[in-house]
């Protein structure tokens, strides 16, 4: 079991040259739980995930972990409680699944220390616990979409962190394997107790998997909290500008969201 | 590393087992440069035997082909140490740019390194070599970060054409600017010109002393970088969510492959395309992998270079065509493949 670790945004305010993208906005990330952050295109959700892992520098405000600025940990320190898979990794032609795989461990080990049992015994572990043991070998050019998601994801377990971000780890899959990798990260929670942070698209899916739902809008969190009190048709409407119906999901008893659009209506 | 084979779990031992491979290809690159050293200092307008060499090898310098070795030996050291340097070097810039195309030729960096040489001689009156390496190396240094400024204007950043472009018209540009200083200038240029195609064939020890802390700390430098390599190969999101300070990483690293181009340009001129080819060849032998690359590139950049010395002195007996010329008949078509190729993509 992991120990819990406090990751919260204060007064935060990110953008880019003239841009101001997020303004102002407060979130307490719950220890140990499933978040997902949902909103519109370009509100700012790769942003603000870029700012908890420090890629990104605060215009005011601050980013804690455990009561600590993270932009004034060390680097190295910040790797080992908190990873990060963004949106688009590139991987190297030609390098293979297990060499992917541990540089998850980078953080781990110095410039002169050698590859070490406990850097096997992650790396080992990462592969089997995303299934992709008998890929190892592979190139992982060569994979298919979904197989490569379970790398990369393998890749962010082998740095053996508490708390993990993942942006958008589920968008180009086709619905099967965007299911396999929420069930994937689901475990991880359950057996390790990683607290996972993940923004995801499909407001249906986040509402299923997450345990604590943020909506952005605004550049501020709009709404939070556990799915059936976010995913509402009123937070729809003000997050994505959509009409909807809101209905009890039959299969896991959480909120579903249907859209209204313009046509195609039961007259 | 090998001590724990059998108590790692299923997984884990798929991770080194390309090592038997690599340590093979190790060996037979040590084989070939073998015989290539010998047959650097074989041929040549007045062909060795074998026997003699290993006389003078082991001392001796009584006869007029002993006094050949004794010329042949400096420079076939000088073309190994340029050849290593110059692919070491061309690794680390693929790695930091994640661009294939990049080389210390093709970026315009050495011809950075040789117009500060060059400006050096004509108006500085450098004239002990320590203070043409040192020119060398700020040389190259000032237009590395010029050619990455220039190459990263515009939408999308320092893509792989757009470096190679603004390697390319800044090389051009420089090319002009040392002919414009040596032209009106009939004490240097003699000099000068021999110098600027890039040969090894003036090499001395006294040089190769001199060089040799340079190529080392540089050396030094790009090997320890090879983990950072690693970590920007994935891109600078991955890499700094890896703990990798991305910009201290590349600007160190960069620092390195300076050195090593710099101070080979400020002994043997600028020598284009070894830095290009060596490190896609390698990374088709032993992978993506920079703690591998970058002493098996220094390894097959030190044949390479060697081989097209050795190629030179036969293909144009009994005179010699400098190994810059070699290099780049075979370096210049390997570049309009890789251009070529379906994807041009990042490393
Ligand atoms: N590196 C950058 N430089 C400038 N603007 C950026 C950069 N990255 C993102 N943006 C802008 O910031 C806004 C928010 O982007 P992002 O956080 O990626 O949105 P989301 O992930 O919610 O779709 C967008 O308008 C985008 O154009
Ligand atoms: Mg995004």
């Amino acid at each position: 079991m992991t120990t819990e670790h406090q990751l919260t945004a204060e007064n935060l305010s990110l953008g880019y040259k003239d841009r101001t993208v997020i303004e102002g906005l407060e979130l307490a990330v719950a220890p140990g739980r499933v978040t997902a952050i949902v909103g519109a295109n370009a509100c700012g959700k790769s942003t603000l995930l870029r700012s908890m892992s420090r890629l990104l520098s605060p215009r005011a405000g601050q980013v804690l972990l455990d009561g600590k600025e993270v932009h004034k940990l060390p680097a190295k320190e910040l790797a080992r409680t908190l990873g990060l898979l963004p949106q688009s990794p590139l991987a190297p032609e030609g390098i293979t699944v297990s060499d992917l795989v541990g540089r998850g461990r980078h953080p781990h080990q110095g410039v002169f220390s050698r590859w070490s049992v406990a850097d096997d015994t992650a790396v080992a572990a990462a592969l089997e616990a995303t299934h992709t043991v008998e890929l190892a070998d592979r190139a992982v050019d060569e994979l298919s979409g979904g197989q490569r998601q379970r790398v990369w994801i393998a890749m962010a377990l082998a740095q053996e962190t508490d708390l993990l971000l993942l942006d958008e780890p589920t968008t180009f899959l086709d619905v099967q394997h965007q299911v396999e990798v929420l069930d994937l990260l689901t475990d991880l929670n359950r057996s390790r107790g990683t607290t996972v942070v993940m923004v995801l698209h499909d407001l249906n899916l986040a509402a299923r998997y997450c345990d604590h739902l943020v909506a952005i809008a605004g550049g501020k969190v709009h709404a939070a909290g556990r799915p059936c009190e976010v995913l509402t048709e009123d937070t729809v409407r003000a997050v994505f500008g959509l009409d909807s119906k809101v209905i009890i999901d039959p299969t896991s008893g959480g909120p579903l969201m249907l859209p209204i659009g313009r046509h195609h209506m039961v007259a | 590393m090998s001590t724990v084979e059998s108590v790692t779990p299923s997984g884990a031992a798929v991770v080194r087992r390309p090592r038997r491979v690599r340590l093979l290809w190790f060996l037979v690159c040590l084989g070939l440069i073998a015989v290539l050293i010998v047959a650097s200092i074989a041929v040549g307008t007045r062909f060795v035997p074998v026997p003699t060499i290993l006389d003078a090898l082991g001392g001796a310098d009584d006869t007029l082909d002993q006094a050949v070795i004794r010329v042949r030996i400096p420079r076939t050291v000088l073309a190994l140490l340029a050849g290593a340097a110059l692919a070491v070097s061309g690794a680390v810039f693929q790695g930091v740019t994640r661009n294939p195309l990049a080389d210390p030729g093709i970026l315009g960096i050495n011809m950075g390194a040789s117009l500060a040489v060059v400006v050096g001689l004509a108006y500085f009156g450098l004239s002990n070599p320590n203070s043409y390496i040192w020119a060398a190396i700020a040389g190259a240094a000032i237009s590395a970060v010029f050619v990455y400024a220039i190459g990263s204007l515009g939408r999308g950043g320092p893509t792989p054409l757009k470096l190679a472009l603004a390697g390319a018209a800044t090389s051009a540009a420089l090319v002009s600017f040392v002919t414009a200083v040596i032209l009106p200038r009939n004490d240097i240029a003699e000099n000068v010109q021999s110098w600027q195609i890039g040969g090894v064939g003036g090499a001395t020890f006294e040089r190769i002393w001199q060089v040799l802390p340079f190529l080392g700390a540089g050396l030094a430098v790009c090997l320890l970088s090879a983990r950072s390599l690693n970590s920007l190969a994935l891109g600078d999101d991955v890499a700094a969510g890896l703990g990798e300070r991305v910009a201290i990483a590349r600007g160190l690293a960069s620092l390195g492959a300076v050195m090593l181009c710099g101070a080979t340009t400020a002994i043997c001129g600028p020598i284009g395309f070894v830095g290009l080819v060596v490190p896609h060849g390698c990374r088709l032998l032993v992978g993506p992998d920079h703690r591998w690359l970058l002493p098996f590139s220094a390894l097959t950049g030190a044949g390479l270079l060697l081989a097209a010395d050795v190629i030179g002195r036969i293909v144009a007996r009994p005179g010699e065509i400098d190994v810059g010329i070699i290099t780049a008949f075979v370096g210049a078509p390997f570049f309009i493949y890789i251009v070529r190729r379906q994807k041009v993509r990042a490393l």
